[in-house]
């Protein structure tokens, strides 16, 4: 069974032919080839699919993508400017060395981004709240969240 | 001296952040999940029905009429001699006989991953199911059912033992003796990038494979080595790694996932893919070496150590890879953490129906520490002075020469303590409930020589615009040795990280380097580098004097720039150098290459030897809260206080203390691979419980600084240490502050409560 589906993806339309069965994991890695968003488990465990669908951070591995259809989705890829400039949070992990070995990167910032559009200013226990489903083992956490906490205070700089 | 050192330095000692950090925030970091080539197969492994059984019949005809299946593969196609693991009993599919849920008895390569999934469940096996053994110290008992038959017994032939001083007349002449059974469990890795490989062959039988192996050099060894199995004498190996999601110890050993790889590739005529999805990984990769300890360590009555006697046994699990030669570690904190002239040591690793084990992070050290530092406390206890007191009495000092031949070039312990004394410093009285609890570590920081060689080369390469490319044979899964190498050659070339680009991904173009293990690639990689940046720096200051009227001494490499020293107006740029070098009649271009094996030796029989060129110190401090209702702990303080040398970039060490002493949590309060006769029962992030954001503690990691005359820049490793004495230092202040001593890992709330239920009853 094949469905048409068409949803706004980091600013583009796309209309694409889906099979069925195929979560929005599948279709954005293996389909689109937008390896940035990573399968940790495929099981919702992990948090490293996680995008954003209508602001909301999902594991993409749990949500079909016929559901996807009518949706606007933001992925990992469609953070950064044009120009190549960083987003803000993903210069913070960077910055701070949120990052080691960066497969839970992507998940870890699309989840930290659909807090801080949401909720700018998230205390330290949202934030770890909004975190718990992202897995990470190589940082122990602590320089993620001094990551999530300075691009907080960049975020509303540039908004002023 | 130390302040005046960096503030000489440009780019050595500054935080910058990872080098490949922002191509990793983007998403455009490669892993070996994100590699398809062309025409590729997707390969599958069958795992055993049973803990031990016999294989009486295998039919693979329903897989292989499959559509799309394009081979199976069972134990009876695999050669021979293709067999994995310094022991040698496990060969990458089994025939005959299972002795474990995860041994691998058939393949399958297909055009799908769905349809190769597919095909194993229609292969066909009929087994006969053997009683299994499951405890180590059953299995040493006569009768135990035999897990290898080639073996006649379940322990393995290993020489694990050592006796230095006198034990027995110590214990005697001891003012005070304690003793217990400590016991570890299985614990993983949990890399977020599960493990995979992709096998190709070229027209000539040349193998190129694809994996996010920790030891790339090792692995193309052992690569070669099952291609002669299968009869391809005199073949190339190239060996590629991606960006590694995590390693931690996982990939320092070649799996059966690489070697059905290479076989299917080679039968299929194309490149195959196999990669684990993440029940494979928590049930297919090996665990941290699981541990029984028996340990008796005592001091004379001022606290002083008089002696330690340890004996193990090693669940070996149903085949062997390294974790049966974690004993050769556990030895050094046991000989020498802290003075001690009276040492035995005695180890037994004995083959079970369980699960086998690997390296992981710290090599056994967190096992034998976990045993050692709980006993001191109980020593500090009986002797009525403070856990502190103790360990300062024993300390290791600078200059030390241990019972087994190490050699202290450089210990900060003394700082270590100082830095806990001050941040844990207690005010008004002590809480109920609350109590602190430390530990100290040792680990090799200066290489440690396990393999024949213990060395790293690298090439290093200059261009017409002033940049480098430095191809190093040390590795980068994460912990970022990447920015180790361009801040080291940055540093003694004059230029900014940004001119240095590093390649540490391909044996075709990397020297050879033994693995990115014992927190050696700082401190091994590292001086490589520097040595092969030594000898560009000498060429280029060699053509400079004959440009700017100067003797090479006279000159100095800063800011991109070569010019006389106290006369900076005469200089040049160093890229137009290196053009009036490359450009002129006779042309030169500068690179050099440069093999780094440290001063370090093999253990001899008696396994004395200095096994590393320099040993690196810390301890760590906790605070805990112990919920008396619940058996709960929570964690409210943690001090981190690690010796490193020099560090050369500070905010990547935080981060591996950080990282280290997190997964040193998980490992003392909430791991456990529950294993049931054999069965894994909790192969999923759900029910296996690591630490999440909502967990992390506030870590203070200070950076007690000494100088390590061998390590480059002064550096030591520091890769490890960070989840070597967490857990006895939690053991340690669950003691202090509700009063019972949990000697079984993890500290689950089940426990604590036991323990105070069976405290209240005495």
């Amino acid at each position: 069974m094949t469905t048409n589906i068409s949803f706004l993806l980091n600013g583009d339309e796309i209309s694409y032919e889906i099979k069925d069965h195929w979560t929005l994991l599948h279709l954005l890695r293996e389909e689109m080839g937008l390896i940035g968003t990573k399968e940790g488990c495929g099981n919702g465990e992990c948090g490293a699919c996680t995008v954003i669908v209508d602001k909301l951070a999902v594991n993409s591995c749990l949500y079909l993508a016929v559901e996807a259809h009518g949706k606007i989705i933001e992925t990992i890829e469609g953070l950064a400017s044009t120009d190549g400039t960083l987003h803000p949070l993903q210069q913070s992990f960077v910055d701070n060395g949120g990052i080691q070995c960066g497969f839970c990167s992507p998940g870890m910032i699309m989840a930290s981004k659909a807090l801080l559009d949401e909720n700018p200013d998230a205390t330290e226990d949202e934030v770890k709240h909004a975190l718990a489903g992202n897995i990470c083992r190589c940082t122990g956490y602590v320089q993620i969240l001094e990551s999530v906490e300075a691009a907080k205070e960049n975020l509303s700089g540039r908004d002023q | 001296m130390m302040n005046e050192l960096k503030e000489k330095y440009s780019v050595v000692g500054k935080r910058i952040p990872k080098i490949d950090a922002a191509q990793k925030a983007m998403g455009r970091a490669e892993y070996i999940q994100d590699i398809k080539l062309t025409g590729m197969l997707y390969g599958k492994l069958l795992y055993s029905k049973y803990a031990h059984a016999r294989i009486l019949k295998i039919d693979t005809s329903k897989a292989k009429a499959l559509p799309g299946v394009r081979i199976v593969l069972t134990g009876e196609d695999v050669p021979e001699k293709m067999v994995m693991g310094f022991y040698k009993d496990n060969p990458p599919l089994k025939k005959g006989k299972v002795t474990s849920f995860r041994d691998e008895v058939a393949a399958v390569a297909a055009v799908t991953p769905e349809i190769a999934k597919k095909a194993l469940d229609l292969i066909e096996i009929e087994y006969e199911e053997l009683e299994g053994v499951f405890d180590p110290e059953k299995a040493m008992e006569k009768d135990a059912v035999l897990v290898n038959e080639t073996h006649k017994s379940n322990v393995l032939k290993l020489p694990w033992k050592l006796h230095y001083g006198d034990v027995e007349k110590a214990e005697k002449e001891s003012a005070f003796v304690v003793e217990d059974r400590f016991t570890t469990t299985w614990v993983t890795h949990c890399c977020l990038g599960t493990s995979g490989a992709i096998a190709l062959f070229d027209a000539n039988d040349n193998l190129t494979v694809y994996s996010n192996t920790q030891i790339r050099s090792l692995a193309q060894k052992d690569f070669l080595e099952s291609l002669k199995a299968m009869g391809l004498k005199n073949k190339r190996v190239r060996v590629i790694t991606p960006i590694i999601g995590g390693g931690f110890g996982s990939k320092l050993d070649t799996y059966a996932y690489e070697h059905v790889a290479i076989l299917l590739a080679y039968k299929c005529h194309k490149p195959v893919k196999i990669l684990f999805d993440r029940v494979e990984e928590f049930k297919a990769t090996s665990t941290r070496q699981p541990t029984i300890t028996y340990i008796k360590q005592g001091c004379d009555k001022n606290g002083k150590l008089t002696f330690r006697d340890i004996r193990m046994i090693l669940d070996n699990g149903g085949r062997t890879s390294w974790g049966a030669t974690t004993p050769s570690v556990m030895m050094m904190p046991i000989t020498t953490l802290y003075r001690l002239d009276n040492v035995r040591f005695d180890a037994k690793c004995v083959y079970t129906n369980n699960t086998y084990s690997q390296a992981m992070r710290g090599y056994g050290n967190p096992q034998a520490t976990f045993a050692i530092e709980s006993t001191m406390d109980m020593l500090a206890e009986k002797v009525g002075i403070d856990p502190l007191e103790i360990r300062r009495i024993n300390q290791n000092k600078s200059g030390d020469e241990s019972p087994q031949g190490f050699k202290i070039t450089s210990c900060g312990l003394d700082k270590c303590f100082d830095a806990l004394e001050k941040e844990l410093a207690q005010e008004g009285p002590k809480e109920k409930g609350v109590g602190v609890g430390i530990a100290s570590l040792i680990h090799v920081g200066g290489g440690a020589r396990i393999y024949k060689s213990d060395g790293c080369g690298v090439i290093l390469k200059m261009d017409d615009f002033g940049k480098v490319d430095v191809f190093t044979g040390g590795s980068d899964m994460g912990q970022g040795l990447d920015n180790i190498t361009v801040q080291i050659v940055a540093e003694e070339l004059g230029l900014l990280a940004e001119d240095i680009n590093v390649v540490h991904s391909d044996t075709d173009v990397c020297p050879w380097d033994v693995g990115a293990h014992a927190s050696r690639s700082t401190f091994v990689a590292g001086n490589a580098a520097l040595g092969a940046a030594r000898k560009v720096k000498e060429k280029i200051l060699e053509f400079g004097s004959k440009f700017l009227d100067a003797s090479p001494e006279e000159l100095v490499l800063k800011n991109r720039t070569v010019f006389v020293s106290g006369n900076p107006e005469k200089s040049m740029p160093i890229d137009k150098l290196l053009r009036k070098a490359h450009f002129s009649p006779g042309g030169t271009m500068f690179m050099a290459d440069h093999f780094y094996d440290p001063e370090n030796e093999n253990l001899g029989k008696d396994f004395k030897g200095n096994m590393s060129a320099a040993y690196t110190f810390g301890a760590h401090g906790v605070k805990v809260k112990v919920d008396e209702e619940t058996g709960k702990v929570q964690v409210l303080e943690y001090v981190a206080a690690h010796d490193v040398g020099q560090a050369i970039n500070p905010l990547l060490l935080e981060g591996q203390v950080y990282g280290g002493a997190i997964m040193g949590l998980g490992y003392a309060l909430t791991e456990e691979v529950i294993v049931k006769k054999g069965e894994i029962m909790n192969a999923n992030f759900r029910d296996y419980k690591l630490f999440t954001a909502k967990d992390a503690v506030k870590i203070k990691a200070p950076i007690l600084e000494t100088y390590e005359k061998a390590g480059p820049f002064g550096a030591k490793g520091v890769g490890e240490p960070g989840c070597v004495p967490t857990a006895p230092a939690v053991a340690n202040a669950i003691y202090d502050a509700v009063g019972v001593r949990i000697t079984d890992l993890p500290i689950t709330p089940e426990k604590v409560l036991a323990a105070l239920k069976a405290k209240k009853e005495k």
